[in-house]
């Protein structure tokens, strides 16, 4: 699996959408992706990446596109 | 300057000078912007005779009291821009506060707490012991201030596990199990005065119980009117906690859901601080002029930050004493105060405090 499907599936379980939905989901967009999803979200990607979201990414990570960028930062490692 | 410039610098870096110069010119400008933008608050601050754009100090920008946010919905933005809706804590048979926020003022009280509770703790997110029960956010359409108080907080944390059950019961072997898995590393706990003090500490001396929490940090708020009543101070909290779990950071949180994001938090020296995000003034009951250091009075809350409700300037319900300003020995700069208690006569709005009166 890419890191982009793993990524994409991380969103999909989450928000119970279609993998061809997650694209254009936004935070508070969505009835769950609220504040409690949101924490749901940071944990299922921490443990899908094997990795630690600072604080101030944890509150930038604001849509789905938002989160790409933010995770292909160095510190995570990850591409898209 | 602008409130993300404010939110840029070490959070106890302003000298009171200083911090008066730029809040009474943020908070004046955000007065004319609320006013403005909101009807109800433009009459409200016109009935208690202001009309002015220019304020020469800092007590003169105009407060209202904290209750009005029950009565009315008082926001300074178009309907379609409201982003999210904050309750307050409250018993059934109490009016809610009703607290309206756009994006920006949203993810500003989010980046404010951050800043304010990573200059104590760090920025690496700790393993996390929440000291509540997870009923608290099962229904998430209407979960309760204690709800959104131990989420707000959650993003400090990773791994989080909770030490109650839902029926406030304390889950010995999975705090126990959580300790031996993350031995040596720094542990956060994060938990309302109350509850970590009848449900956790209590629990735990009247169970001959140990927990080795020398490697912890203690976050806790919300109300101490029920301990209070119990006679329990701060000092006795503290050293009951060192004692039964080694517990040396101990720290409480003075804040409220109408200025969610800009806490008080308590420093090394048992004071409560303002960071440069907000500023306090203890008022005269009787003519709410401004009070001398030492002397108690109400408790006047101010922020630069909510733009999208006129919050920014509030009477609240509690009583405090100034003790000094940017001379603490902890090093931090501006105001330090502690918190008497509740006025009397005011209603009961702590998240434990109501949680205690629903028993």
């Amino acid at each position: 699996m890419t890191d982009l499907e793993k990524y994409t599936k991380v969103f999909a379980e989450t928000f119970d959408v279609n993998e061809s939905e997650v694209e254009k989901l936004e935070y508070q967009g969505i009835e769950l992706w609220d504040s409690v999803g949101h924490m749901s979200l940071i944990s299922a990607l921490e443990e899908a990446f094997d990795i630690m979201l600072d604080t101030d990414d944890i509150i930038e990570l604001s849509s789905f596109e938002k989160g790409k960028e933010i995770l292909s930062k160095n510190a995570y490692g990850i591409k898209f | 300057m602008t409130y993300e410039e404010l939110l840029s610098l070490e959070p106890y870096s302003l000298s009171q000078v200083r911090k008066n110069e730029l809040f009474v010119e943020l908070l004046g400008a955000l007065t004319e912007k609320h006013r403005q933008m909101s009807y109800c608050y433009a009459d409200i601050i016109r009935t208690l005779g202001y009309d002015r754009k220019e304020f020469q100090t800092v007590q003169d920008i105009p407060f209202l009291p904290v209750r009005l946010f029950k009565h009315l919905d008082l926001m300074s933005i178009p309907k379609e821009n409201i982003f999210k809706m904050m309750t307050s804590s409250g018993t059934s048979g109490q009016q809610v506060s009703k607290i309206y926020l756009d994006k920006e003022t949203a993810s500003w009280q989010q980046k404010t707490l951050a800043k304010i509770v990573s200059s104590f703790i760090g920025t690496s997110r700790l393993p996390m012991i929440i000291l509540d029960c997870p009923s608290v956010l099962k229904n998430r359409h209407s979960f309760s201030a204690r709800g959104a108080g131990i989420l707000g907080f959650s993003m400090f944390g990773r791994k989080s596990i909770y030490a109650l059950d839902d029926n406030m019961d304390l889950q010995y072997e999975v705090v126990r199990d959580f300790l031996q898995e993350h031995k040596g590393e720094d542990i956060l706990l994060f938990g309302f005065t109350f509850m970590v003090w009848k449900y956790f500490l209590q629990a735990v001396k009247d169970r001959n119980l140990f927990f080795d929490l020398s490697n912890g940090f203690l976050l806790h708020g919300g109300g101490w009117k029920k301990l209070a009543q119990e006679s329990v101070s701060n000092e006795q909290f503290r050293q009951e906690l060192a004692k039964i779990c080694g517990l040396k950071y101990v720290h409480s949180y003075y804040g409220m859901v109408e200025q969610t994001g800009p806490i008080c938090m308590e420093c090394e020296a048992g004071h409560l601080h303002v960071s440069n995000c907000s500023d306090i003034i203890m008022r005269r009951s009787r003519d709410f002029s401004p009070c001398d250091i030492g002397e108690p009075g109400i408790v006047q809350v101010l922020t630069p930050m909510p733009q999208s409700y006129p919050g920014h300037s509030l009477l609240t319900e509690d009583e405090g004493v100034l003790l000094g300003v940017d001379d603490c020995p902890c090093g931090r700069k501006g105001k330090y105060f502690k918190i008497m208690g509740r006025l009397a006569n005011a209603e009961l709005r702590g998240c434990s405090d109501t949680y205690a009166v629903g028993k």
